[in-house]
């Protein structure tokens, strides 16, 4: 890794930009959609309640999954460009 | 077949698989007792995982908590979830590179310090011991119900059958018998689900069900529940609240909680490489997921269900007589789970929330206060009878009851053995100690460790329904933070993590002692329980997030004030953060 301490930054970087972004979801749909912007959800019904009540009981359960998922096939990807990937 | 000959059969029959498994998979080396080899397949862990996770708590309350608090207790939905999130991105891959046997074994180098080694230990000692007495009394419960034996007995049976197939395999034997009882949880859990929802909506899959219409009544479910439980006086099912912060709060420190359970991560050091640790904490997520999303729809359901029983012809007419109660009530009650008082003495059962506004409504139908308690960790086990179903599935939920209590119990167990006998002996106390000897010194603390929890779970202490908030308290406020500190920065040195952690810890324990009691103490709390006591409506439940930002804190600024971190340690934070070269979990 010594020799390519420039690439090695540039790999971290681009690692912590995903993880930003993924956490932006994360807290959107659960701190925001669930919880802190449910009362803007209200109007959007959806089986007897509203998107709120889903996005708190179903759907950031859901959206968490598809992160992860993104997150670990991304991070393959990044792996390989930067030459960092395990044989 | 009497129903209690079917439960033994199916319970018997999990617990042999077990013991099987456990001497196919004996552990020969220190690397298979703590990390099974370090070979485990992602899929694989990821199914382990879900069963070392789901506890008794996730499996048996749960749902429960959900019916009784309806949309206000999402939070535990989201935060024993949304943690996985904070391990697939910021811990598990790194800790997997960092290629070692235990959590408090990357804080003790990374802060090349014995000291912090020393507080990580102790934090996971109390964080794992606080769990696993619920655990073990989770077991006893479904012991006492379902194979009509003493708790104590059921109890002494369960850690003969954990010990067993941990203390022989090991990491090894915990991960496979993981694997089986993630397995008889699950259908245990969604077969009894199916079946309620197809009764209530006509559609199969619960998750769906939950925003279905109603057969009998043509509305929606969760419209139909919010009608029932209104018109006796509960709050509506899908209410908001008000106190958003304290419920953001709560959820973060579930999230953060779940990040730092010791007994988690070191799932992720048995698989062979940094790109599997990621994968497996997706496949893990959605082995749960599962799980998580049928609750929401068993706790609606079963609610709406309990109310139709007591009140069969609507909330209108009059509840349900006493001797007319059906037989899952009557079995019940025998446990002291369920009772009824008959306080107007008109032989009905009358189910309401007995509050001042609800009490000109009671007054003018007679009613002197609410007649049934129904404790709410019943409601899973219950389920099944409930809604009428065959015997068999009542034999099953028996047995995923046992699975989710005993896998989790594994779980811990294992990662306080490894605490004691690699962080402890190994690390400190005879660091000479050969491979044999360790391994010999695992199990032993194995063994002390079972008997321990065994005898907590028998005689729980009176804190016992407190340790969710202590054991999520500790690992969101000391182990998170470090663990994450130590792979983000590297700054941060040995004096900033120590004072960290500390700070982070006492912050918390303190401010749940001053309202449930030093060290739980009944009478010791300084300040009562209620939201208008707490500070800023931070309930106590919800400030390990509050105590991580505050280890946080004092990390950075106590490190920014004292020197750096010496340079084979900023390599080692380097190493950590790229995958290549990871090999197997190793010794030293």
């Amino acid at each position: 890794m010594a020799g390519h301490s420039y690439d090695a930054e540039k790999y971290w970087k681009a690692n912590l930009r995903l993880i930003f972004g993924s956490l932006i979801i994360w807290a959107l749909v659960s701190y925001g959609f669930a919880i802190l912007l449910r009362p803007l959800l209200a109007g959007i019904p959806i089986g007897g309640t509203d998107l709120g009540f889903w996005f708190a009981q179903q759907g950031s359960i859901l959206t968490f999954i598809a992160l992860i998922f993104h997150y670990a096939w991304r991070m393959n990807k990044i792996d390989e460009k930067f030459g960092v990937h395990e044989e | 077949m009497s129903q209690f000959a079917i439960n033994i059969m199916f319970v018997g029959g999990s617990f042999l698989l077990y013991i099987g498994i456990a001497i196919w998979a004996k552990a020969g080396s220190t690397s298979d007792f703590y990390v099974a080899g370090g070979g485990v397949h992602p899929v694989t862990n990821g199914m382990a995982i879900g069963a070392d996770w789901m506890s008794a708590a996730s499996f048996i309350s749960m749902a429960g908590l959900i019916a009784a608090g309806g949309y206000a207790n999402s939070s535990f939905l989201m935060g024993w979830t949304g943690g996985y999130v904070l391990l697939a991105m910021l811990l598990a891959p790194y800790l997997r590179k960092f290629g070692k046997f235990t959590v408090p074994e990357f804080i003790g180098d990374r802060f090349y310090s014995k000291n912090a080694r020393l507080v990580a230990v102790i934090c996971l000692i109390v964080a794992s011991v606080t769990y696993v007495i619920g655990q073990m009394a989770g077991a006893g419960v479904a012991f006492s119900r379902f194979l009509e034996v003493d708790a104590t007995l059921g109890l002494i049976i369960a850690a003969i059958v954990v010990f067993v197939y941990a203390v022989l395999g090991g990491m090894k034997g915990i991960t496979y018998t993981q694997v089986a009882q993630y397995c008889v949880l699950i259908t245990a859990y969604t077969i009894p689900a199916v079946f309620i929802s197809m009764q209530l909506t006509g559609n199969p899959i619960p998750p769906l069900g939950l925003f279905s219409t109603h057969i009998d009544s043509g509305m929606p479910i969760l419209d139909k529940l919010n009608q029932v439980i209104t018109d006796l006086g509960f709050n509506e099912y899908t209410a908001d609240i008000d106190n958003k912060l304290n419920m953001v709060l709560f959820t973060l420190s579930l999230m953060i909680g779940t990040a730092g359970l010791p007994h988690v991560i070191i799932r992720f050091f048995t698989v062979p490489k940094v790109a599997d640790a990621r994968w497996s904490a997706g496949w893990a997520l959605v082995f749960i997921a599962l799980l998580y999303l049928t609750a929401p729809a068993v706790a609606s359901m079963a609610r709406l269900n309990l109310m139709t029983t007591i009140y069969p012809e609507g909330t209108a007419a009059e509840p349900i007589e006493y001797d007319a109660r059906p037989a899952w009530i009557r079995d019940w009650e025998v446990t002291g789970l369920i009772q009824f008082t008959d306080k107007n003495e008109d032989g009905r059962i009358q189910l309401y929330n007995d509050t001042p506004e609800f009490e000109p409504q009671a007054e003018a139908r007679g009613w002197e206060g609410n007649e049934l308690v129904v404790n709410r960790d019943i409601l899973v086990l219950a389920n099944p009878e409930i809604a009428n179903l065959p015997g068999w599935v009542i034999g099953l939920i028996a047995a995923g009851g046992l699975a989710a209590a005993l896998s989790t119990a594994a779980g811990l167990l294992l990662a306080i053995s490894s605490a004691v006998s690699h962080d402890l002996i190994k690390g400190s106390i005879n660091p000479a100690i050969t491979e044999k000897g360790e391994l010999l010194a695992a199990r032993i603390s194995m063994a002390v460790a079972i008997v321990v929890a065994t005898y907590l779970g028998a005689n729980p202490p009176g804190f016992a329904a407190q340790v969710v908030a202590l054991a999520f308290g500790i690992a969101a406020a000391s182990l998170f933070p470090a663990l994450m500190m130590g792979i983000f920065s590297k700054r941060v040195n040995n004096t900033g993590a120590i004072a960290g952690m500390l700070s982070g810890l006492t912050f918390t324990l303190v401010y749940i002692f001053v309202y449930k009691g030093w060290l739980f103490i009944p009478g010791t709390a300084n300040l009562p329980d209620t939201p208008e006591n707490w500070v800023l409506g931070i309930s106590p439940l919800s400030i390990g997030a509050v105590g991580a930002v505050v280890n946080f804190a004092v990390a950075f600024v106590v490190s920014n004030a004292t020197e750096e971190p010496p340079v084979e340690i900023q390599e080692l934070v380097e190493s950590v953060r790229y995958p290549r070269g990871a090999g197997q979990a190793h010794d030293h």
